[in-house]
């Protein structure tokens, strides 16, 4: 438990470090959302003076760090200029987007490596571990905007299910079980991309971890001992194999946030991704805030999952903690 | 296929890419920004050696080829005339891996002929000469980027890992920071607050400054490992025993023991900083029209019309993934070699 909190004491304090910096970075940073209106002759000098005034902009810059900060604890973390309204209820439905779209593709991505890679980690040689192996490699050289490009080409062409976006037209008007399908059929294309996308990786190092355990000494004794396979497999290898892997989790979701905001870009999916570059193309600085702080969030509550599991899983840890 | 021979493969692979990007002026038959507006998205040319009379030609040869109705993007070959291959022809300027002028193209075909091997896009531009120029930008920007994160990497890693104490510790939780954001996030970030619209050679600068610059953190971490383990070596207590500086004992006991670490993390890091660069271009935040990287060519296919019917479109993602697969089994053979 000790060990759990200060995890959360840790990343508590990332969070406020990246937040601090990226305030910084982007408060350096040459020009702002009104340097562009400048451009415009409609709007005179005092009228950019004006605005920069109103939204705070001719402050010192830690009173407008404070000023962001409260904003921050507020749940506003700031003004976004484009839209005229505090970037929050912007960001919160973009964060469950995303959340949806990583979670369903982890979980699934997990799901499917465990299993192909213990399996592979059984089979050293042969046309299994041969197609595995080029399958793999396959899938880790095509480039996830290939991939992404690649599935919607599909999606267009055969019609199998929707390509692009979450929503059906008209979805507002539809019964509660049929919205649920009708996000479920929206989630096939980008969940696809980012499970093609990880899964080599996984499976990859499931396999290495598993045959490692399987090697392991008190796992040849149990095999000895004529202890059915499938017994020696779940009894005694993957929970030995566990530990690395569930480190790997909390690292997979680095990877997979960054392919997600590729696919929700390409697939045009509400979440983050779109969002944050709009926030670019717009120079809405305290609108690329939001998503970047989001992602920092999402990966840090992940660590500390990881981190829990970790602990409930490994006794030596927990022995280690206390 | 033995190892051996497999990563002999892959880095003649990646040499023959390389130089081909290098010697791009030559190999392509046109200026990669020369627009055609009366051939947009046309297919490939056939290479022909069969005229329509049913003569074999030893000298392959193309058609000329034409929009069947203005607007309609179906393209026919009109026979009537027909534009032999000639090597060795005299074409548009260009520079040879930057440096050294030229006019002389490897292949070509007489004016008004033109010979479109990968179709065009669409402002008719020549894909071939466009993938080929490309490449310069696409694959040039994977190593410097990789050149710059490792330079970085390497000598804060090596600055925290030798001195200790709070160099190490200020470096490490300054890395913590870096590596808690989301790679792609954080190239997003650093980019969003450079200026939009900047010319092509300084936003391909920008472009690996940014992608070099903001990932020093994994190898520096990797690096310090190393370092650690190296300070405490009998050999380099010996050589500082004697007196020797702290200049010294890095460059000589330290940093060789660092170069197989380096040289394994390059493999892996190039392939994802092309990728960073297609993928920010793709986009629109990096390397802009009318100057051809592999991501700007790619964004054409976020028109759906594009995507769906023309393939040849797809050309620079599909180079992407033999050029991955030699990287990648470079990296595999690294790690199979060095005990790193």
């Amino acid at each position: 438990m000790v060990r759990l909190a200060r995890r959360a004491l840790h990343g508590l304090l990332l969070l406020i470090g990246v937040s601090a910096l990226s305030f910084l970075l982007v408060e350096l940073a040459p020009g702002d959302y009104f340097a562009e209106m400048r451009l415009d002759p409609r709007v005179s000098e005092a009228t950019l003076r004006t605005l920069r005034s109103r939204y705070g902009l001719d402050r010192p810059l830690p009173e407008r760090y404070l000023r962001w900060v409260a904003s921050l604890a507020r749940g506003e973390l700031g003004y976004s200029f484009a839209y005229g309204q505090p970037v929050g209820p912007l960001l919160w439905p973009r964060v469950r987007n995303t959340l949806l779209l990583t979670v369903t593709a982890t979980a699934l991505a997990w799901m499917l490596a465990v299993p192909l890679g213990a399996w592979w980690a059984t089979r050293r040689r042969g046309p299994v571990n041969a197609g595995l192996a080029g399958v793999t490699a396959a899938l880790l050289a095509l480039p996830d905007l290939v991939l992404a490009l690649g599935l919607l080409l599909l999606a267009l062409r055969t019609g199998w299910f929707p390509a692009g976006g979450m929503v059906s037209l008209g979805h507002e008007q539809m019964a509660w079980s049929e919205r649920v399908g009708d996000v479920a059929a929206h989630l096939v294309l980008p969940v696809t991309a980012l499970v093609l996308g990880i899964l080599p990786v996984l499976v990859r190092y499931v396999r290495a971890g598993v045959a490692d355990a399987l090697d392991a000494p008190f796992v040849r004794a149990a095999r000895a001992h004529g202890i059915p396979p499938r017994h020696v497999m779940f009894r005694h290898a993957l929970p030995a194999a566990a530990n690395p892997l569930i480190s790997l989790f909390g690292l997979s979701l680095a990877g997979l946030l960054s392919t997600s905001l590729l696919v929700e870009v390409v697939m045009s999916w509400p979440g983050l991704g779109p969002l944050l570059l709009e926030a670019i193309l717009a120079r809405d600085f305290y609108l690329v805030l939001g998503p970047v702080l989001a992602s920092t969030l999402l990966l840090v509550s992940g660590n500390l999952v990881a981190d829990a599991l970790l602990l409930a899983a490994d006794p030596r840890i927990r022995a280690a903690g206390r | 296929m033995s190892r051996r021979a497999g990563s002999t493969l892959a880095l003649g692979a990646l040499a023959a890419v390389h130089l081909a990007a290098l010697a791009a002026g030559f190999l392509a038959p046109y200026d990669p920004t020369e627009q055609n507006r009366s051939l947009p998205y046309a297919p490939p040319a056939r290479l022909r050696f069969v005229d329509a009379g049913g003569t074999f030609h030893l000298r392959p040869f193309v058609y000329p080829m034409a929009e069947q109705g203005p607007g309609s993007g179906v393209y026919g070959d009109d026979r009537r005339q027909a534009y032999p291959v000639h090597f060795l022809v005299p074409g548009a300027p260009y520079r040879f891996a930057g440096l050294l002028r030229g006019r002389v193209h490897l292949f070509g075909v007489d004016e008004p002929g033109r010979i479109l091997l990968l179709g065009t896009d669409g402002f008719g531009r020549d894909q071939l000469s466009r993938l080929l120029h490309g490449a310069q930008i696409s694959l040039f920007a994977g190593l410097t980027a990789t050149t710059l994160a490792l330079g970085v990497g390497w000598l804060l890693g090596t600055l925290s890992g030798f001195y200790g104490g709070w160099v190490d510790a200020a470096l490490m939780r300054g890395s913590e920071l870096f590596l808690a954001l989301p790679w792609l996030y954080l190239l997003f970030a650093v980019r969003a607050v450079l200026p939009l619209s900047i010319p092509p050679e300084r936003a391909f600068l920008l472009l690996v400054l940014v992608i070099g610059l903001v990932d020093w953190a994994r190898p520096a971490r990797l690096v310090r490992g190393v370092v650690l383990s190296a300070r405490e070596r009998n050999y380099v207590l010996a050589a500082r025993g004697f007196g020797a500086s702290d200049v010294y004992l890095i460059r000589r006991h330290i940093a060789p023991q660092t170069f197989g670490l380096l040289l394994t993390q390059a493999a892996l890091l190039v392939p994802q900083y092309i990728l960073a660069e297609v993928t920010l271009s793709f986009l629109g935040l990096g390397v802009s029209e009318p100057v051809p990287s592999w991501g700007n060519m790619l964004a054409d296919l976020q028109h759906y019309h594009v995507l769906e019917s023309c393939w040849w479109m797809w050309a620079p993602g599909l180079v992407l993934v033999p050029v991955f697969l030699a990287y990648y089994a470079l990296s595999e053979a690294l790690d199979r070699a060095g005990p790193a």
